[in-house]
C-alpha cells in the first residue's frame, strides 16, 4: 500500500474537474427551462411556484447543512465521551 | 424435490447446522439454502403454507402464506443469497452458522400465523443476529453487542405481554388487524416500533450496526428491521399517528447523518430514514401508500444492502471507514466505486433506479391525502438523503482528496454479491411492473409520468448544486472523528452516572447505619461487661443526669 499521495487519477486533473462542473450547471439551467416549457401536473397550490421543486432541493439542503453544523455545536463530543477506548489486553483482564 | 408443505426456514436452518461441516471451497453449497428455498417457494407457492404445530391444547401455525408474506418471503430469499456470497470468503463460520439463522428466523417470522410463533423468531432474530455483532470481537463491538440484546430482548418482552393480554381479551393468537386500542395493543406496537427504529427507540440500531463485521452488517440490514415493517403492515395499517412517527424517521436521521465521520454510521442513519418513508406509508394505509411501503422495503434491502457491502469493502480492505481519513479509493477499487454509485443513485430514487419507483408511491399516497405538510417533510427528507448517502457516501469514501490509501480491490465473491444486488437495482428501476406485480394489494400505478420524472431529477440536482456550493465556499462542515449525542446518551450516560450516584448515596447511608449500630451494640456490650477499673461509662453517666432529672421533677411535684 502506498501512503505517498499522488496525481494520478482521471478526477485530479482540475481541467476533468471543472468540465464535470460545467456540465453539471447546463443541465441544473436546463432542468429550470425546462420547467417553464413542460406542463407539469399540479397536486398541490405550493407546485404553482415556479422552479418549486428546484428550490425546494436547493434551500432544504443548505438549511439542512447550516442545521446540522448549528447542532454540532450542541451534540458533539469527544470519540471516547461514553467510554475510554479499550485493548484487546483490557477484556483478558475482565474476563480474569 | 419440492415440497409445499415445508416451512421455508427450515431450509435455512438445517443448512446452519451443516455449515461448521463444510470447509474451504464447500461452503459454495450454502447458497443452496436461498436457491433451494427460494426455488421451492415460487414453484409451491399455490398450495404453500398449512404447517402446524400443537403443543397441548394450542395450535401453532408455522407456514402461512398470503401476498403479503410472500413478497416478504422472496425478499428475504434474495437477500440471504446475496448476503451469502458476500461472506464467502469469511473464514469465521459463526458468522456463516449466525447468518443463516438469522435469515431463517425472519423467513420463519413472515411466515408465522399467529403471534406466538412470530415472537419464538422474534426472540431468535434477537440471539442469532446479536453474534454477528460479537463476531468482530473488538470490545466496543462485544459492549456494543451487550446493549444490542438488552434491547431487542425488551422488545421480545413487550411483544410477549402483548400477544398474552391480546389472547386473554379475544382468545385468539391469530396475527390479524390489530389497531391501536387498549394496552395489549400498544404493547405490541412499542415491542414493532422498537424494532423498526421510531425515534428515541432507534438508538440501537445506530449503536450496533456500524460495529459489526462487515458481512454482519448486511445481514442485520435486511432483516430485523424489514420483519417489523411487515408486521406494521399487518397489524396497523392506516394508524394515523404512524404518518408523524414516520415523518419524524424521515428526518431527524438526516441532521445526525450530515454530521457523522463513520461511514457505515451515516448509513445506518439513512436506514432509519429509509423505514420512515415505509412507516408513513403504513399509516396512510390506502392501498398505494401500503404497496409503497412494501415495494419500498423491498428495495431498501437491495440497495441498503449495496451500500452496506460497498462500505464492507473498504472495511475489510482498509480497516475502518472514518470519512476524515478516506478519499480517492477510486483509484484502486473502481468496481466498488461504481457499486456505491449505483446504490446511493437507487437510495437518492434516482429515474431508472429503484428507489425511484418506490419511493414516489408513498409520495404520491400522501399527496391524493392531502397531506401536504407531511408530504413536504418527505420531500425535505429526499433531499436530504441524497445529500448523505447519495454524495456524502460516495464523495468522501472514493473521491474527495486523495487519501494515499491504496487498497486492493475487494475479494471476487464480494464484488459478484454488489455486482447482483447493482444489477437488481437497475432492473427494478427499469422495469419495475416486475416488482409491482407482486405487490399484495390490488392498485394501478406507473411512476414514470413527465411530471414525476422531471420534478424528481430537479430536486435532485438542485440538492447537488447545493452541494457544489456549499464545497466551494468552504462551509460544508468538515469530517470530523467524533461521537454525537443521540437518544442513547439517556441510557449510556445519564443512566450510569444517576446509577451511580444513588448507589453511593445508599452505600453511604448504609455505612452510617453500619456505624450507628456498631455504636450502639458497643454500648451494650461495655454495659454488659463493666469495665474493671470502676470508671462510668458515657451511658451510666447520662443515665444519672437522667434520674437526677426525674428525681427532681418528683420533689418539685411533692412540693407544690
Amino acid at each position: 500500500m502506498n501512503h505517498k499521495p499522488s496525481q494520478d487519477g482521471f478526477f485530479d486533473d482540475p481541467n476533468v474537474v471543472r468540465w464535470i462542473l460545467r456540465i453539471f450547471y447546463g443541465i441544473c439551467v436546463l432542468l429550470v427551462v425546462a420547467d417553464f416549457i413542460v406542463h407539469r401536473h399540479i397536486y398541490t397550490e405550493l407546485e404553482r411556484i415556479p422552479a418549486f421543486y428546484a428550490l425546494y432541493g436547493f434551500i432544504a439542503c443548505v438549511l439542512l447543512v447550516f442545521a446540522a453544523k448549528a447542532l454540532r455545536t450542541l451534540l458533539m463530543r469527544n470519540e471516547d465521551y461514553y467510554e475510554a477506548p479499550l485493548d484487546k489486553e483490557d477484556i483478558g483482564q475482565e474476563k480474569k | 424435490m419440492w415440497t409445499a408443505s415445508l416451512p421455508p426456514f427450515v431450509v435455512f436452518f438445517i443448512f446452519a447446522a451443516l455449515a461448521p461441516l463444510l470447509k474451504g471451497k464447500l461452503k459454495i453449497l450454502l447458497l443452496l439454502a436461498p436457491l433451494w428455498g427460494g426455488l421451492n417457494l415460487y414453484l409451491t407457492q399455490g398450495q404453500a403454507g398449512g404447517t402446524t404445530w400443537q403443543i397441548g391444547a394450542m395450535v401453532l401455525e408455522l407456514y402461512h402464506v398470503d401476498r403479503l408474506s410472500l413478497l416478504f418471503g422472496y425478499l428475504f430469499h434474495i437477500a440471504a443469497l446475496i448476503a451469502l456470497i458476500y461472506s464467502l470468503h469469511v473464514k469465521d463460520t459463526t458468522q456463516q452458522v449466525c447468518g443463516l439463522l438469522y435469515a431463517g428466523s425472519a423467513v420463519g417470522a413472515v411466515f408465522a400465523g399467529d403471534l406466538l410463533t412470530v415472537f419464538m423468531f422474534w426472540e431468535l432474530l434477537a440471539i442469532t443476529s446479536a453474534f454477528l455483532i460479537w463476531a468482530r470481537r473488538t470490545p466496543e463491538a462485544i459492549r456494543a453487542a451487550n446493549r444490542y440484546v438488552i434491547v431487542q430482548v425488551l422488545s421480545g418482552v413487550l411483544l410477549l405481554s402483548g400477544t398474552i393480554m391480546l389472547y386473554q381479551q379475544t382468545g385468539s393468537l391469530k396475527l390479524e388487524y390489530v389497531g391501536l386500542q387498549g394496552a395489549a395493543s400498544w404493547l405490541l406496537f412499542i415491542a414493532l416500533g422498537i424494532k423498526c427504529g421510531f425515534p428515541f427507540l432507534h438508538t440501537w440500531l445506530t449503536d450496533a450496526y456500524p460495529l459489526a463485521t462487515p458481512t454482519g452488517t448486511l445481514y442485520l440490514s435486511a432483516f430485523t428491521t424489514k420483519v417489523a415493517i411487515y408486521l406494521l403492515a399487518r397489524m396497523f395499517p392506516g394508524e394515523p399517528i404512524l404518518i408523524y412517527i414516520g415523518a419524524a424517521m424521515t428526518c431527524f436521521p438526516i441532521f445526525y447523518a450530515v454530521i457523522e465521520n463513520d461511514l457505515r454510521k451515516v448509513l445506518a442513519y439513512s436506514l432509519i430514514n429509509q423505514l420512515g418513508f415505509m412507516v408513513c406509508g403504513i399509516g396512510v394505509g390506502t392501498a398505494l401508500a401500503l404497496n409503497g411501503a412494501v415495494a419500498h422495503a423491498f428495495n431498501d434491502v437491495i440497495f441498503k444492502g449495496l451500500l452496506f457491502m460497498t462500505m464492507g469493502a473498504v472495511l475489510t480492505r482498509v480497516g475502518h471507514v472514518n470519512g476524515s481519513d478516506l478519499g480517492g479509493l477510486y483509484k484502486t477499487m473502481p468496481r466498488t466505486t461504481v457499486f456505491c454509485l449505483v446504490g446511493a443513485a437507487s437510495i437518492s430514487a434516482f429515474p431508472l433506479f429503484s428507489g425511484f419507483v418506490s419511493k414516489s408511491m408513498v409520495m404520491a399516497a400522501l399527496l391524493e391525502q392531502e397531506q401536504t405538510i407531511v408530504w413536504l417533510m418527505l420531500l425535505f427528507a429526499s433531499a436530504g438523503v441524497f445529500h448523505h448517502a447519495g454524495i456524502k457516501i460516495p464523495f468522501f469514501a472514493f473521491f474527495a482528496h486523495d487519501s494515499g490509501l491504496r487498497p486492493k480491490e475487494a475479494p471476487l465473491n464480494m464484488q459478484l454479491a454488489m455486482g447482483l444486488a447493482a444489477v437488481l437495482c437497475i432492473a427494478i428501476g427499469v422495469n419495475p411492473q416486475w416488482l409491482y406485480q407482486m405487490l399484495p394489494w390490488e392498485h394501478e400505478y406507473s411512476p414514470y409520468d413527465l411530471t414525476h420524472t422531471l420534478t424528481q431529477i430537479q430536486l435532485l440536482f438542485f440538492s447537488a448544486l447545493a452541494f457544489v456550493w456549499l464545497n466551494k465556499q468552504g462551509l460544508y462542515p468538515p469530517e470530523l472523528r467524533s461521537v454525537n449525542l443521540d437518544a442513547e446518551w439517556l441510557y449510556r450516560r445519564l443512566l450510569p452516572r444517576t446509577g451511580g450516584w444513588v448507589l453511593t448515596m445508599v452505600t453511604g447511608l448504609r455505612d452510617q447505619f453500619v456505624q450507628v449500630g456498631q455504636a450502639v451494640t458497643e454500648q451494650f456490650e461495655r454495659r454488659q461487661t463493666p469495665t474493671p477499673t470502676g470508671t462510668v461509662t458515657i451511658l451510666t453517666r447520662r443515665m444519672a443526669w437522667v434520674f437526677i432529672a426525674l428525681m427532681l421533677l418528683i420533689l418539685a411535684s411533692l412540693t407544690l
